[in-house]
């Protein structure tokens, strides 16, 4: 493990177990990844694959059954909730596929639920302008289309100005035309701020913009490709 | 931003059930203004009492007795523990006043010539006090004078110790003694027919043939004295003298009174805030509950970026925290003005010269952290579960709630119901908690709705029993002093008079074992028909030719059954010591009562019959002259007539319970409208989106509001019998609080009551519905589709 400082992510024989009812399903076999900082993966597999799963645990929304993940050197695996809420609120960005905006807070108070306790949040205002959305700073969720509403959860995840984006499925609820948009913002918050994004998705596509690819099939790695030539998301074929 | 984006999150939430915080709120600001207004005026009468008591020396042990020289004085100044002592002059007065058919009646005490009073002092309200020496002169009490609407100066014609006499009122005073002022024979104070009067001592006993003597003692203990040991030295002491035995505050009739109904103020200042606060806890749960399982998603994301347990728990507990300061600041300004107002009435009601408020903090204090605590218990469960919820929730949608099906059908009665009435009753199985809670709430409005009827209707019905059943009589008169027994033929022949019975009522000292308790036996004739003796079944039985007939409590408190023999020490005459059966026990809600035949009394009292009074049935076309020819008989000494007597209790009752019985109903409103309009609200935004399917399916509106009302509808009924049955226990728990020797309350619930309080509920029960029910016909069915009810 050379490039431990390298790297956002390594997991060391990862494996998750739920059990539900009588019956275990093992969401995790065993996954050793090394995942880079700075640059844009796409997780992709079948539903029930261990994209979320995995996703979930790096973010430290949940915890590992066996094997270790590091964040940056940290191990994941031996922290308390309290310091799992602590990594999260310093380190990570999140961007739901349902967007889990707050439906009574504006598109700004939205964005500054989480400048509030962040350590060197950017404006809330900046963080707007940074997906296109300035002008809609005062409008509330519900006056807000899909495409709007991802690029406030977009702009909520960059105002912290997070190492790490984790995106779970961010376009699954979105047309073509505005899944673009909010692609193009993912991209470009990728680039800007060198933080890294992690994707899920269904679609094949979207690999195309990563620098990574990890496939994902029955709770393990199946194997990761690397882009040598990202494409621009209105280059690709949808 | 002053505001963090949370607490503005808070802010439109609250504005966004605003409807059902309001709600709870109400409950809560009923609840504490309730306790605020009981203990308030609790404590400032208390407060006020005792400070009255203090500045005007009200005594500390009583005793009356027939006469006796006043140098028996030192020797009760010497008994260990007595600090002052003064002896009185008190008789019994009729008095004639013009405009009044009735006579009034009324009592004159002796005030020192030559010193200021030391026990009992009066207050002076307007006029001056009486010179030394003052003939013909009185001091009146305030409210006998304001009954008749007197100026100073004006005289009354007074028969006293069978004289007639012109009395002028050169002062109006009160007393620490005569709080309350009853007329021996009556239940409730009545200031037009009864009047308490003052006369300098020299006067009165040249009036009364006491120079030098008296028959009224007063004494002030020290602080450290036992009560018990100075009341047997006295007794010892005036036993000779016709002593009848003497008596501390707490029998003392006045104090007695007004200590009952602080009793009665604290009993319900304790219980009803525990009513309220407890609904409002379960109100705050539902909401709670509700509001956290909505936003269950919103939770998850708060928690994913990084906000930890104690921020999300503490933002929904502000958002409690928010509805109880709203509750608290209503409750506490409802609570201190109405409750200031209350103790004005109290004060006026008892005629308290001087009025001290204490609200105290400490009782404010405990009512704002009680319904603090109470809301927090009711959330602690849905916080816990809020935090419960872990991050990675946020990341998928709510999975369909778990049902299964439920005991009934798998009893089989399915087959009977249709698929509306299964979704009803399998919603109904699913939150058992909250059914059962939303039930236990409603029982309680239901509660206190009955509870405050159950107050009329034993009143109501204690005055029935006692003078529809016992005291049949139209008017009840007691001589100065025993009489033989042929006076009742003068009475007789008095035109009006329709049938006379004897009464001889004579002082005793009841014991049995190591039990006593100072009594009067009334004798009664054998077929008594006008005063008569009431079984436990409420049905009229002969006077028994031999034996003494108690009442249930004076049984209670001796110990005694049926066929144990009393010792009686009698306390007049020639003070016999007697052993006596019971042959009977009597149901009656007054008193300490003891009967016997008047002829078998006398006997064992040695003596030829007497009476001390007679019961009188009066030709109602005859009344008015038969009052004037009695209001002349100078050996009269008191006159009640008893539709005057039930009158005046039944008005004082109006006004007192009235306003006591539309506050709750007020309240208890609150309560069942809180929470039928709360679960209603919450099941409309659980199911909104299912009902805006049913509808697109092609239910009709009727379909839909029986799903959702069916559930309350059940939990409505349920909580019927259950509300009744705490009604009963709350009715039979304070029949026992408040059993004393002067007054029980009868335990008795009208089947009105029970339908009156019924309807009410229900009443609230379909305004809620009503008021959510306009919710449902304005869900517009796209929207509701997408899930936004």
């Amino acid at each position: 493990m050379s490039t431990l400082s390298h790297d956002s992510f390594n997991t060391c024989a990862l494996t998750k177990t739920y059990i539900t009812g009588e019956t275990e399903v093992q969401a995790l076999r065993g996954v050793d990844i090394d995942i880079p900082q700075g640059e844009l993966v796409v997780l992709l597999g079948p539903s029930g694959s261990g994209k979320s799963t995995f996703l979930n645990i790096i973010g430290g929304l949940d915890q590992a059954s066996s094997g270790q993940v590091f964040f940056r050197g940290q191990d994941l695996s031996q922290m308390s909730s309290k310091e799992l809420t602590l990594y999260r609120r310093e380190h990570i960005g999140f961007i739901f596929q349902s967007y889990n905006l707050i439906p009574s807070l504006t598109a700004l108070e939205n964005v500054a639920l989480v400048t509030e306790i962040a350590r060197e949040p950017m404006s809330p205002l900046d963080a707007l302008d940074a997906v296109g959305l300035k002008n809609r700073a005062s409008h509330f969720p519900s006056q807000l289309s899909g495409g709007e509403q991802q690029r406030v959860a977009i702009a909520r995840a960059l105002a912290k100005q997070p190492e790490v984006m984790l995106c779970d499925e961010p376009t699954g609820a979105l047309d073509i035309e505005t899944g673009i948009v909010v692609l193009k913002a993912l991209m470009d918050a990728n680039e800007k701020s060198g933080a890294s994004c992690i994707i899920i998705t269904h679609n094949v596509s979207i690999a195309q913009l990563a620098h990574r690819v990890i496939h994902f099939a029955d709770g393990q790695v199946n194997r990761i490709t690397l882009n040598k030539d990202r494409k621009q998301p209105e280059d690709v074929e949808w | 931003m002053i505001i963090g984006p949370l607490n503005k999150k808070l802010l439109r939430d609250i504005a966004n059930i605003k409807a059902q915080i309001a709600a709870i709120v109400l409950v809560m600001a009923a609840g504490i203004a309730i306790f605020i207004i009981m203990f308030g005026v609790l404590d400032s009468l208390k407060l006020t009492k005792e400070t009255y008591y203090d500045r005007y020396q009200f005594a500390d042990i009583f005793a009356s007795l027939k006469r006796a020289p006043e140098s028996l004085k030192n020797r009760i100044d010497d008994i260990p523990g007595v600090s002052v002592s003064q002896t009185r002059i008190s008789f019994g007065m009729t008095l004639n006043i013009p405009n009044m058919i009735e006579p009034a009646s009324g009592k004159i005490l002796s005030v020192p010539d030559t010193h200021a009073s030391p026990l009992n002092q009066l207050y002076l309200h307007s006029g001056r006090m009486l010179h030394p020496n003052e003939e013909d002169a009185i001091l009146a009490d305030q409210g006998f004078f304001e009954a008749h609407n007197l100026s100073l100066g004006d005289k009354l014609s007074v028969t006293l110790n069978g004289q007639l006499r012109e009395l002028k009122i050169v002062g109006v005073v009160l007393s620490p003694e005569y709080v309350y002022s009853i007329a021996p024979g009556a239940l409730m104070p009545d200031s037009k027919r009864y009047g308490i009067f003052w006369m300098s001592r020299s006067s009165l006993a040249a009036l009364t043939n006491m120079k030098g003597a008296f028959n009224d003692l007063a004494i002030k203990t020290e602080r450290s004295a036992k009560l018990d040991n100075i009341t047997l030295k006295v007794d010892q002491i005036l036993a000779p003298y016709g002593g009848l035995l003497a008596y501390d505050r707490s029998t003392q009739l006045s104090n007695f009174f007004v200590e009952n109904e602080l009793k009665q103020l604290y009993s319900m200042g304790m219980m009803a805030p525990m009513i309220f606060l407890s609904v409002a806890a379960f109100l705050v749960n539902v909401v709670m509950s509700r509001q956290i399982a909505t936003q269950r998603e919103q939770i998850g994301m708060l928690k994913a970026i990084g906000y930890s347990d104690l921020e999300v728990s503490s933002h929904y507990l502000k958002l409690v925290l928010l509805i109880v300061l709203m509750g608290t600041l209503i409750g506490l300004f409802l609570g201190t003005w109405m409750g200031a107002g209350m103790t004005r009435m109290y004060a006026e009601f008892f005629h308290f010269p001087i009025l001290k408020y204490s609200f105290s903090k400490e009782v404010m204090i405990f009512a704002v952290l009680s319904c603090t605590f109470a809301a927090i218990i009711g959330t602690l469960f849905a916080i816990r579960h809020a935090t419960s919820i872990t991050p990675a929730e946020a990341m998928r949608p709510e999975s369909p709630t778990a049902f299964k099906t439920t005991l009934l059908e798998r009893l089989g009665v399915h087959q009977h119901l249709s698929f509306l009435s299964r979704i009803v009753l399998r919603q109904l199985e699913r939150r058992p908690i909250r059914a059962l809670l939303s039930t236990m709430a409603m029982s309680l409005a239901l509660c206190v709705l009955i509870f405050s009827f159950f107050l009329e209707d034993s009143m109501n019905y204690l005055l029935d029993v006692h003078y529809d059943l016992t005291q049949r009589e139209d008017l009840n008169i007691s001589f100065v002093d025993a009489k033989p027994l042929r006076a009742l033929e003068e009475i007789r022949v008095i035109p009006g008079v329709l049938r006379v019975e004897p009464i001889r009522a004579i002082a005793v000292k009841l014991k049995s074992k190591h039990y006593e308790k100072r009594s009067a036996i009334i004798g009664l004739s054998h077929h008594s028909d006008l005063f008569r003796v009431i079984n436990e079944q409420l049905q009229a039985v002969n006077l028994p030719a031999t034996g003494l007939v108690i009442n249930q409590k004076l049984a209670e408190i001796l110990h005694l059954s049926l066929g144990d023999m009393v010792e009686v020490d009698v306390l007049e005459e020639k003070r016999h010591s007697l052993a006596i059966p019971v042959t009977a026990i009597t149901q009656e809600f007054i008193g300490l009562g003891a009967y016997m035949n008047i002829h078998e009394l006398s006997a064992l009292l040695d003596e030829t019959p007497k009476i001390t009074g007679a019961s009188i049935m009066v030709d109602a076309n005859h009344s008015a002259l038969l009052y004037q020819e009695l209001k002349d008989i100078p050996a009269i000494i008191g006159l009640n007539i008893m539709t005057v007597l039930r009158k005046i209790f039944e008005d004082l009752m109006a006004e007192n319970l009235f306003k006591m019985v539309s506050i709750n109903i007020l309240f208890a409103s609150f309560i069942s409208f809180g929470v039928v309009y709360n679960t209603a609200r919450i099941t409309l935004s659980e199911r909104g989106r299912e009902l805006a399917n049913l509808s697109v399916l092609g239910l009709t509106p009727g379909e839909v509001a029986y799903l959702l009302f069916g559930e309350l509808a059940i939990i409505t009924s349920a909580s019927i019998p259950v509300g009744i049955l705490f009604a009963q226990q709350l009715a039979l728990a304070m029949t026992h609080s408040m059993s004393t020797e002067l007054f029980r309350i009868p335990y008795y619930i009208a089947n009105n009551t029970y339908g009156a309080a019924v309807a009410i509920l229900l009443i609230s029960t379909l305004l809620s519905f009503y008021l959510v029910w306009r919710r449902v016909n304005k869900i517009d069915l796209v929207s509701a589709q997408k899930g936004a009810v």
